[in-house]
């Protein structure tokens, strides 16, 4: 974090500070409406297995699917190959994918009579059997390697191309390459991939059981989910969230301790090329692209073809579900992005901005079912919930976008005020003309990423929508849950084929029309 | 132009006060297009002259928990969709109002007796496979949990089937139960967040069983006309759930949800029940010819209903047994 500096605009102050509130209303305010509405109850000492196992899958998650992304970023950071783009595009994808989706695309590779079980069998071995932890890491790590590899893969773009030409003439060794160039990026860039994600995985819970193999693979959301829908127990939802939000915290503080923004300065803006002509590196990265392709790809094609086959027999109520998945995901996206890019800008002129920025990420540890039971307590005395269920989801869907958006978009941020800061104040350029004609430009790329993974998050979220769902109203997710519901397993790989193709498609045109069209 | 409007400025509260609406709580897929729920309406609203709303919310337990959330301010008059597994929990809250009149030609496998709740239909649970792929099926708990047979079940801390699991073995075991659970772990694949799941994973082929209901291989057979689907029937007696509805005390349309829960044992209601819910009639209202072909087990021995304590202790031994 470089020095403090003024605001860019005397709107940045109150802005900034509205959006705190905000968050501050959202993390807080349902633990506290929980708290007070709880009449007896509490947590028991059952719960101590699930809390270890919730850190223990959520940590490995984290550190296996960063440790993965490493090489696989750097790959896609130095070559150039037919497909790039549209490679870089589809490690969007499996993020979006509702959890019960991805599980059943798992399945039909890596399943008992998955494909790779299948191909064991001609050889005498197998069937696979993944069930377990091996299972739940599978699944997260296909969900978040690509998560991890984008945030990367902005860390490596981040340095000037010219650095890599220098680097070349004066003919560094690789070490030397690793310690100017890897290092940084990677302190920069690993320690807020690390943290998204085990906030992510400590917050999931379908996935973990369904792949887990039983109830050894219990997580603290399963427990939150248990104690308000069975044992409405809010005392103890509410604990039980407050664990979530003290582990949250220190993995927060864990990585703002070990991470510290790359310092590479401003380049030309000369596009990339690469010098390093060895081979042995090239057939590497080749190795490292084609693997993690078929790993990403292949649970998709499943899905793809299953889907294919319903889209015969899609329900009649699709097109209204998906009018009402839109304008919700377009809604939350617009709100995430106000907030994210007011409190973006808070953090980088106050003098606290350390701690506002550990204080949003906190949403991300957040129970859904947490906020929206808080809300709704909140709200019944004065309306009845059911008719501000879609600005309620809308603004739930925002709040869980908010962290994401907000570690990709910071290091972007201080990265203009580093390089072109002083530069605009010599020139007197403030308020909207300096984002239009500075910032905007210069994060357009993780503008783009974190717009579309906010859209399409909202797109596929199905958690906070059935604690409302009002009568009439069907998004894409709950039409697909009903119809598993009344053994309609084929059109409901239908309607998840339209929601993954539709969430994906959001996230491409945000994300794309950040790149620009050569990237 | 101008009559026009004041005609219908006249007429408006009139006709607001002439159709009643009734809110009924029930579970999603009670109110999908494939669910009872567009039929019910048609056949109630025909009869009532007023607007019959669903309101979707979860499943049974998530709409218990709603309404203790909502408390006075809920709009529900009537909820549908609770199980026994659930009354006793639901009767203790005292949101629920006495019957007006006792239901009339119930035909339950056992006897029925409330006067708070009305059964609107029944199934037993049972597994479910494949009948080309397996041919030797176990024929009670014992026998499969020696089998090396593999099944995938839901979990009682957040599924209703997954609950009666639970609720089946200890019935049938007693104290033996945890010992079941233990034998059974190595045949237990996954354990799922809902029925949704462990039914998909299944017809992909990930277990050679599932927990489900007898009547499942019907909706294959009559809708899917696929014969492949059976259930297999255990000599312990089969879990019995036994779907109720109830009026909440707050209602303020009592008289209209009375006539709702009267209309619920008519043939209007019970004839849609089992091609929609593929579940049985509770009056004996005619099933389809493929229900003819499903297993008709006994009940398992033990109460029909259980209390919140037992319920609970019921779970924390199921979740103890299968963490070893």
């Amino acid at each position: 974090m470089g020095a403090r500096v003024e605001p860019v605009s005397r709107l940045t102050k109150p802005l900034g500070i509205a959006a705190l509130i905000v968050v501050a209303v959202l993390v807080l305010a349902p633990v506290g409406a929980l708290l007070l509405r709880a009449e007896a109850g509490g947590v028991s000492a059952a719960v101590w297995p699930a809390i270890r196992f919730t850190l223990l899958q959520a940590s490995l998650s984290a550190l296996i699917s960063v440790a993965l992304a490493v090489p696989l970023a750097k790959a896609l950071a130095r070559r150039a190959f037919f497909g790039r783009g549209l490679m870089i595009s589809l490690l969007g994808a499996p993020f979006l994918l509702p959890s019960i989706v991805a599980v059943l695309g798992l399945l039909a590779i890596w399943g008992r009579s998955g494909g790779v079980s299948d191909i064991l069998a001609l050889v005498g071995l197998g069937p696979l059997d993944i069930y377990g932890l091996n299972g739940v890491l599978l699944a997260h790590v296909f969900f978040n390697l690509p998560l991890a590899t984008r945030m990367l893969l902005q860390g490596w773009q981040a340095v000037p191309s010219e650095h890599f030409r220098l680097a070349a003439q004066l003919d560094l060794a690789p070490r030397a390459r690793f310690a100017l160039f890897d290092i940084p990026v990677l302190r920069g860039a690993a320690p807020s991939a690390l943290l998204v994600i085990f906030m992510l995985c400590m917050s999931s819970f379908a996935v973990v059981l369904a792949l887990g193999g039983g109830p050894k693979a219990s997580t603290i959301e399963l427990a939150i989910y248990q104690a308000l829908r069975f044992e409405f127990d809010l005392a103890s939802a509410a604990q039980l969230a407050m664990v979530q939000l003290v582990f949250g915290l220190a993995a927060a503080a864990l990585a703002f301790h070990f991470g510290k923004a790359a310092q590479f300065g401003g380049g030309l803006g000369a596009p990339f090329q690469n010098w390093d002509k060895r081979k042995g590196p090239k057939l590497l990265d080749g190795a490292v692209l084609v693997l993690a392709a078929l790993f990403v790809a292949l649970p998709l094609l499943a899905i793809l073809a299953k889907g294919l086959v319903g889209l015969a027999a899609l329900p009649s109520g699709l097109w209204g579900a998906f009018v009402v998945s839109f304008g919700v995901a377009m809604a939350s996206t617009l709100l995430a992005l106000g907030l994210s890019l007011a409190l973006a800008q808070l953090i980088e002129t106050s003098k606290r901005g350390g701690a506002i920025e550990l204080f949003a990420l906190l949403l991300l540890a957040t129970s859904p079912f947490v906020i929206g039971t808080g809300l709704f307590i909140i709200i019944n005395p004065f309306a009845s919930p059911f008719a501000l269920a879609l600005p309620i989801t809308a603004l739930i869907n925002a709040a869980l976008a908010l962290p994401i958006m907000l570690r990709i978009l910071r290091p972007a941020l201080s990265r203009v005020q580093q390089d072109y800061g002083r530069l605009a104040a010599g020139l007197g350029l403030s308020g909207w003309a300096r984002f239009r004609l500075l910032t905007f430009p210069q994060i357009r790329p993780e503008l783009g990423f974190a717009t579309g993974l906010a859209a399409a998050l909202s797109m596929g979220d199905l958690g906070v929508i059935t604690l409302f769902a009002p009568p009439d109203v069907e998004t894409l997710p709950l039409l697909m849950y009903r119809l598993m519901g009344s053994y309609q397993m084929e059109a409901a790989a239908g309607v998840a084929l339209v929601l993954v193709a539709s969430s994906f498609g959001l996230f491409y045109l945000f994300d794309k029309g950040g790149r620009g069209a050569g990237v | 132009m101008k009559n026009f409007l004041f005609a219908a400025a006249f007429c408006l509260p009139f006709g607001s006060v002439a159709a009643e609406t009734l809110t009924v709580y029930t579970y999603d897929s009670f109110v999908s297009d494939w669910g009872p729920g567009p039929q019910i309406k048609t056949a109630f609203e025909a009869e009532c002259d007023c607007t019959l709303e669903f309101v979707s919310a979860g499943d049974g337990a998530a709409m218990l928990a709603r309404l203790r959330l909502e408390g006075e301010r809920t709009e529900a008059d009537v909820v549908l969709g609770l199980d026994n597994s659930l009354m006793e929990q639901a009767r203790d809250l005292g949101i629920f109002a006495p019957l007006a009149a006792t239901p009339e030609g119930l035909a339950l496998p056992v006897a029925w007796e409330d006067d708070t709740f009305v059964p609107y239909d029944w199934g037993y649970l049972a597994f479910v496979y494949d009948n080309t792929r397996l041919t030797e099926v176990p024929d009670s708990f014992e026998a499969l949990a020696a089998s090396d047979l593999s099944i995938v079940i839901q979990d009682p801390r957040s599924s209703t089937p997954g609950l009666g699991l639970a609720l089946w073995v200890k019935a049938a075991y007693g104290d033996d139960a945890a010992g079941i659970w233990q034998r059974l772990s190595d045949n237990v694949v996954t354990v799922t967040k809902g029925w949704s799941e462990a039914y998909g994973m299944f017809l992909e082929g990930e277990a050679d069983m599932v927990l489900s209901y007898t009547t499942s291989p019907a909706y294959h057979l009559i809708a899917e006309d696929d014969a492949s689907k059976s259930a297999v029937q255990f000599s312990e007696g089969h879990y019995l759930q036994v779907e109720v509805a109830a009026k909440l005390v707050s209602s303020e349309h009592g008289a209209l949800a009375d006539g709702f829960l009267a209309f619920i044992t008519t043939d209007a209601f019970q004839n849609v029940i089992p091609e929609t819910n593929w579940m049985y009639p509770a009056t004996g209202a005619a099933v389809p010819e493929g229900f003819g072909s499903m297993i008709t087990p006994a009940p398992v021995g033990g109460a029909l209903t259980i209390s919140d304590a037992d319920r609970k202790a019921a779970v924390e031994e199921w979740v103890h047994a299968l963490s070893q």
